[in-house]
């Protein structure tokens, strides 16, 4: 057992903390006001190599590992939980999968941008009606020919306005036993009959580019499709596991922030004459975010180390994401009653971690799924 | 160009810092290079990538101090030196810094020198000054432009506020002052080379020196926090009549006049 870190993840943890605190920090209200995808900041991220954390040197990414990765999500949601969902998403359903189950040339092409961070990618599985039951995608993909043609819908896919690529799914035949095949397929974000828009009006993690996607007859080359074609239901399983590392990480960021301001305020405020943070009503909430915030971590890094190992992570994983996200809640709203009226002004930033919160016990699989997903590996 | 840094390691007096008995308490305090070393550090990788040569970053330190130095790797530095006294002494002063800097850099031809203006821990000012007057070489301190051509070498200074502008040659010590440039951040992709980049350990032993050699020349007496600022006074009234209010004040009560 060794809880250090090494290194290399506490000077990449110091460094995107310092980055976070200096150029996300000061922009994180503003963004949240005018729901502003902040490109200039991913371009930044970009350069500093943050994009491109867990993938080896050879696809342009720098040879860290999961924890690496983990530590910086957690620190950019730290700043803002918006900016930190859409790296998540980039790195964990964006350019993952393309590493995971993409062949030699679709790593040129398509990862090897991304992991440099030169551009961003999107996973399109959620639809309008497959959210939970993600197996029941209704959008086709038809092979004529050399290429395959794309129809259907698309729901709240992050990042897609500012996407080089989307990695879609679609029913793509029928196995013998009549249950669909499921496959994936890249798809260059210029293809015609491809409509993104972005006109989702959000309740939190509004500095996340959020998009409906519609494909109308969309044609790629058959070589497009991502890994076996047969697993693409496996594949993004798999990915959604590794998706709730980074997910739970963010969550981790938001409920340290929260823990954080809240302390701060209540060691300052006085009522009655004292300092609120004399009053055991509100070190019992502070002394219950603390030891959550920390177990939360804990599991995070768990989930990442068995991940990074090798090892079975999906229990695990689901785990840190569902005790992660509610931590994140439940954090953020007593952040709040801490501060009184002034943690409702937007100006104490502690009302919009709860916004952003909240979206984490819904994206890459609700509580619930969650919780189906544990039972499932405890045998019910 | 053969460029050296000189680096300490600091706590971070961003970050909450508690006092015991008259002491900082390690334990809960955050460590980061010197800021105005870092100021030193990327000076240095500018310097080298418009005119070749090396960076090595020096700190005299302990074991701990190794993060600071591979931070200053992952920014672009080419090597670091470790001076580890851990083992060797308890406290020292700027006089031991500068003695076992001036052991160090013997037969070393150093081509420049680069050091923080100030330590935010202690800001005597004093090492880079010091061991320059004992490698015999020109230094200028505080600033906030350099570029060199050949031998010689222009700088700007910070001169509390104004600016000065000097001309001198190589070989040189400077120290750095805000305003010189913006610090890098360590990308990822330094951070992951920083680990196979050459960090060397040196002990008092490997410089030929011992602890009587080293011995500090002052002492600590008393450390103590400044008072308390009490309230200020706002003079009011005709601005005739505030001036002479003031003055007698200053005579009679300030008793500075
Ligand atoms: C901001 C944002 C960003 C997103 N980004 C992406 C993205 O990049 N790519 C992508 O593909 N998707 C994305 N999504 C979609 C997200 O993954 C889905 O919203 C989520 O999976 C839930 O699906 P749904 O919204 O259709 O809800 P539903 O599945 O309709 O669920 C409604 C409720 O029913 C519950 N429920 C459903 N099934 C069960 C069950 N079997 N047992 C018990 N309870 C159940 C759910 O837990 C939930 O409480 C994003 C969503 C948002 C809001
Ligand atoms: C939208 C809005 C509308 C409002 N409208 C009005 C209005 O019309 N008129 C008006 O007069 N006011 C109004 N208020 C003010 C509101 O009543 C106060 O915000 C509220 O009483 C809390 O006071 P506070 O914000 O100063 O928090 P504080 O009193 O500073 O409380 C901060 C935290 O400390 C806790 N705390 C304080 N003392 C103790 C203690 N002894 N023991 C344990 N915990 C303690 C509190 O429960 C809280 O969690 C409004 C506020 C808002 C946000």
């Amino acid at each position: 057992m060794n809880f250090e870190l090494t290194k290399e993840q506490e000077m990449t943890r110091k460094m995107v903390r310092d980055f976070a605190e200096n150029v996300i920090q000061p922009r994180a209200i503003d963004l949240d006001v005018k729901a502003e995808f902040p490109e200039d900041i991913f371009k930044e991220m970009g350069k500093l190599g943050l994009l491109g954390i867990p993938f080896p040197e050879e696809y342009g990414g720098v040879g860290g590992d999961t924890i690496t990765y983990a530590l910086a999500v957690e620190e950019i949601g730290r700043v803002c939980g918006g900016t930190g969902l859409s790296y998540a998403a980039a790195v964990s359903l964006g350019s993952s999968p393309i590493y995971y189950f993409g062949t030699e040339d679709q790593k040129q092409e398509y990862l090897v941008p991304l992991a440099k961070g030169e551009g961003l990618a999107s996973f399109g599985l959620t639809e309008p009606n497959a959210g939970s039951d993600a197996g029941g995608t209704q959008t086709r993909a038809k092979l004529e020919g050399d290429e395959y043609v794309i129809n259907g819908e698309k729901s709240w896919i992050t990042n897609a306005g500012y996407a080089r690529s989307i990695t879609v799914t679609a029913v793509s035949g029928k196995r013998e036993d009549g249950k669909n095949i499921i496959s994936a397929f890249i798809v260059p974000a210029d293809t015609p009959g491809l409509t993104i828009n972005s006109n989702y009006d959000k309740m939190g993690v509004r500095a996340s580019n959020t998009c409906e996607i519609i494909l109308e007859d969309v044609r790629v080359p058959k070589e497009n499709i991502l890994g076996d074609p047969e697993k693409g239901f496996g594949q993004f399983l798999y990915t959604l596991d590794g998706g709730r590392i980074s997910i739970a990480a963010l969550a981790v960021g938001i409920a340290q922030a929260s823990l954080d301001r809240a302390l701060a305020y209540a060691k300052e405020r006085k009522q009655f004459g004292k300092t609120i943070s004399n009053f055991q009503a509100i070190q019992f909430k502070l002394a219950d975010m603390a030891m959550e915030v920390e177990l939360a971590r804990n599991m995070v890094m768990k989930a990442a180390w068995l991940k990074d190992q090798g090892k079975p992570f999906t229990k695990e994983s689901a785990y840190a994401k569902l005790f992660a996200s509610e931590t994140a809640f439940r954090s953020a709203n007593q952040a709040i009653q801490i501060h009184g009226g002034y943690g409702y002004m937007r100006e104490y930033e502690v009302e919009r971690y709860l916004r952003d919160a909240k979206l984490l016990e819904i994206g890459e699989g609700t509580s619930e799924i969650q919780r189906l997903v544990i039972a499932r590996q405890l045998g019910c | 160009m053969n460029i050296y840094v000189l680096l300490k390691r600091t706590f971070d007096t961003e970050e909450k810092i508690a006092i015991n008995d008259g002491r900082i308490d390690e334990e809960g305090a955050e460590f980061i290079i010197n800021p105005y070393d870092e100021y030193a550090v990327e000076e240095a990788i500018n310097l080298r990538d418009e005119h070749g040569g090396e960076v090595t970053v020096v700190t005299i330190g302990e074991e701990e101090s190794e993060k600071q130095l591979r931070t200053a790797l992952a920014m672009g530095a080419d090597k670091a030196v470790l001076i580890n006294t851990e083992d060797d002494l308890e406290d020292g002063d700027q006089f031991t810094t500068v003695k076992i800097l001036e052991a160090f850099f013997e037969g070393k031809e150093a081509d420049i020198i680069l050091a923080g203006n100030v330590a935010i821990d202690e800001a005597s000012g004093q090492v880079g000054p010091r061991l320059a007057e004992r490698l015999d070489i020109p230094y200028v301190t505080t600033i906030t432009s350099i570029s060199v051509d050949g031998e010689t070498v222009q700088i700007e200074r910070d001169v509390e506020g104004d600016v000065e502008k000097v001309e001198t040659s190589l070989p040189l010590l400077v120290t750095c002052q805000q305003g010189l440039n913006e610090p890098r951040y360590p990308s990822l992709p330094g951070i992951m080379k920083a680990k196979k980049k050459p960090l060397e350990e040196l002990e008092l032993d490997d410089l030929d020196l011992d602890e009587g050699d080293v011995e500090a020349k002052t002492k600590t007496v008393d450390i103590f926090l400044p008072p308390e600022k009490e309230a200020g006074k706002v003079l009011e009234g005709e601005i005739d009549d505030q001036v002479k209010e003031l003055v007698s004040l200053l005579r009679n009560e300030a008793k500075v006049l």
